[in-house]
């Protein structure tokens, strides 16, 4: 007797895909539950500092500014932009932030807005020419452009050089920290899962599809590579003026590699193209990497390990997984 | 048939490196008309094509659509222009359904102008060009990821795209290859439609019969160059032509 899986989908995500036919309790928890749960979590974790301790407080802020450069590699990868550097974007948005605040006393309120808007005009202008690329092409650029920036503040000693600007000025407290890092990538998540599904996005992913095709259909796909790049940058350079104040300090890592790799790395695990996939993964991978601190430089090791387990276990991505999962039951069906 | 030309190329002519792709290639389109161009693999028919819609740009020569020289103009303001076009392979948005497919050309301001600058009922747009182009209106299939749906379709689908431009000028470019011959026959009674209608059509096409049967005029080309032009019964009796397809030639 041979058997084969049968998937079947459940009859409410039958019913409900498009059209929203609500009848009973069960149906509406069923479909709220997957995003009401994360964001409650999320609201309710900074008040349990008790049970958490500080250091994973701290460690959310980080893993919010992973989730928003993972969020903006992912809308660019729905225009068809394979980024390798969004700490262009980080960068650009600390460096920015940093400068306001140091040579004209601003204060964060001012130089985070500031930051974030002129960082993303001005990694996009940066990246102007070259969105006429493709694939490969646009990413080996996209990966040099943060070194280069980088090596350039270092020689040319603009900007506090090597050493950076330090003694900036702080965030007000806690729980200012913690709220506005959750609200903004909130805000991103659910507005760039939004935006795509719109005309707007649809337009976006047919770039991403088949980008002549597009232009035969009378759309300027420039513009529409240009806007895409900006919000992805707006996304990018919050987090680097976010993280600038949170340090007090910008200096060259904010154009590393690790916030180039990072938020690759975490879109690639949790499903690129759905933007929650992203934000799973940043949330698996910067606690986990926290975690493994206690193992020392094995550390790395175990990291890559369970990196790779991950990728080759789960090639569709955490979040496609775990939406097939709620959305369908699998049952042995004999044949033959 | 109405007066007057919609396209005039004149002496048009692209290298690609030391290939000569297209030769002095001169022809002109009546509104309304539908003309056919055929030729052997690789005479250029596709690149007269990428000419004609901006994706390729001429090193010489004129492209006139309704007075205005449009040679090596953006793509899309060739399209915004009202040309069309299809592509040999259909390569459709794989991630999107049929219908979501279409949404894509209607968001183009073209579009949005034509229709007085609002969208109204653009879902019922979008289903009715589906409906035109052979889809079943009440079944899934409109609904179904794009990459999920069968080659004929995708193909139909390509023709849905251009036409929810609203075109003036369609240039299909072998819409029928790979298709079957129910397929085939389901679709030319959809292209006759649109030419008597009033659209005018620039088919490129290897399918010879289907064509010869709904085309006004015919042009052959064979090595960039225009080898014949007229009416496809003086096209199949040219000796030109014979000797272009049965010479020593692979028939394409």
């Amino acid at each position: 007797m041979r058997y084969r899986k049968e998937r079947l989908d459940r009859g409410i995500k039958v019913r409900c895909d498009d059209v929203f036919a609500l009848s009973s309790y069960r149906e509406v928890l069923y479909l709220a539950m997957p995003k009401v749960l994360p964001v409650a979590i999320l609201l309710i974790f900074p008040l349990l500092k008790g049970v958490v301790g500080l250091y994973y407080e701290k460690a959310l802020v980080i893993t919010c500014a992973i989730s928003l450069l993972a969020l903006s590699w992912d809308l660019m990868a729905s225009v068809g932009l394979i980024s390798l550097g969004q700490a262009l974007f980080f960068g650009a948005g600390a460096y920015l932030t940093g400068y306001l605040n140091y040579a004209f006393k601003l204060s964060p309120i001012l130089t985070i807005p500031l930051g974030t808007i002129g960082g993303a005009l001005f990694s996009t202008f940066l990246l102007l020419p070259v969105l006429r690329l493709r694939g490969v092409y646009f990413a080996i650029v996209t990966l040099t452009l943060p070194l280069l920036l980088g090596r350039f503040i270092d020689t040319t000693k603009i900007l506090g050089g090597g050493e950076g600007i330090s003694g900036l000025s702080p965030l007000p407290n806690l729980w200012f920290e913690l709220y506005v890092a959750i609200f903004a990538m909130l805000v991103c998540l659910f507005g760039f899962r939004r935006l795509i599904n719109q005309d707007y996005g649809l337009v976006l992913q047919g770039i991403r599809d088949n980008d002549r095709a597009v232009m035969s259909g009378a759309i300027n796909i420039y513009r529409f590579k240009v806007e895409a790049v900006f919000i992805a940058g707006l996304a990018g350079s919050f987090a680097g003026a976010f993280m600038t104040h949170y340090y007090q300090f910008v200096g060259i890592p904010a154009f590393a590699m690790d916030y180039s790799i990072v938020p690759l790395t975490a879109a690639v695990l949790g499903g690129p193209g759905t933007f929650a996939g992203s934000v799973i993964g940043a949330f698996i991978l910067v606690p986990l990497s926290e975690a493994l601190r206690g193992f020392g430089t094995l550390r790395v090791v175990f990291y890559s390990a369970i990196l790779i387990i991950c990728v080759v276990g789960l090639p569709e991505g955490i979040f496609h997984y775990m939406r097939r999962k709620y959305h369908q039951f699998e049952r042995r069906r004999e044949i033959g | 048939m109405e007066d007057g030309s919609i396209l005039e190329v004149e002496n048009v002519t692209k290298w690609f490196g030391g290939v000569a792709a297209i030769i002095t290639v001169s022809f002109s389109l009546q509104r309304g008309e539908l003309l056919g161009v055929i030729g052997p693999n690789g005479s250029g028919k596709t690149t007269l094509v990428n000419l004609l819609t901006g994706f390729v740009k001429p090193d010489s020569g004129k492209v006139i659509y309704q007075g205005k020289d449009i040679a090596g103009q953006q793509p899309y303001k060739v399209a915004a222009l009202g040309i069309a076009r299809t592509f040999q392979m259909a390569k459709p948005f794989y991630q999107l359904s049929a219908f979501k497919n279409l949404i894509i050309p209607l968001y183009s301001p073209r579009v949005k102008k034509l229709r007085g600058g609002k969208y109204g009922n653009r879902d019922d747009v979008a289903i009715d060009l589906l409906e035109d182009v052979g889809f079943e209106r009440d079944s899934f299939v409109p609904y179904k990821v794009a990459s999920s749906l069968p080659h004929g379709y995708l193909k139909r689908l390509e023709l849905a795209r251009c036409l929810a431009l609203r075109p003036d000028l369609l240039i299909l470019d072998e819409l029928f290859s790979g298709m079957s011959m129910s397929e085939v026959a389901g679709t030319l009674p959809i292209i006759e439609k649109l030419n008597t209608e009033g659209l005018s059509i620039i088919m490129v096409e290897h399918r010879l019969k289907e064509l010869f049967r709904i085309a006004h005029r015919v042009m052959v080309l064979n090595f960039g160059a225009k080898v014949v032009d007229g009416s496809p019964r003086q096209v199949m009796d040219s000796d030109a032509v014979k000797a272009a397809y049965l010479g020593d030639e692979d028939e394409g």
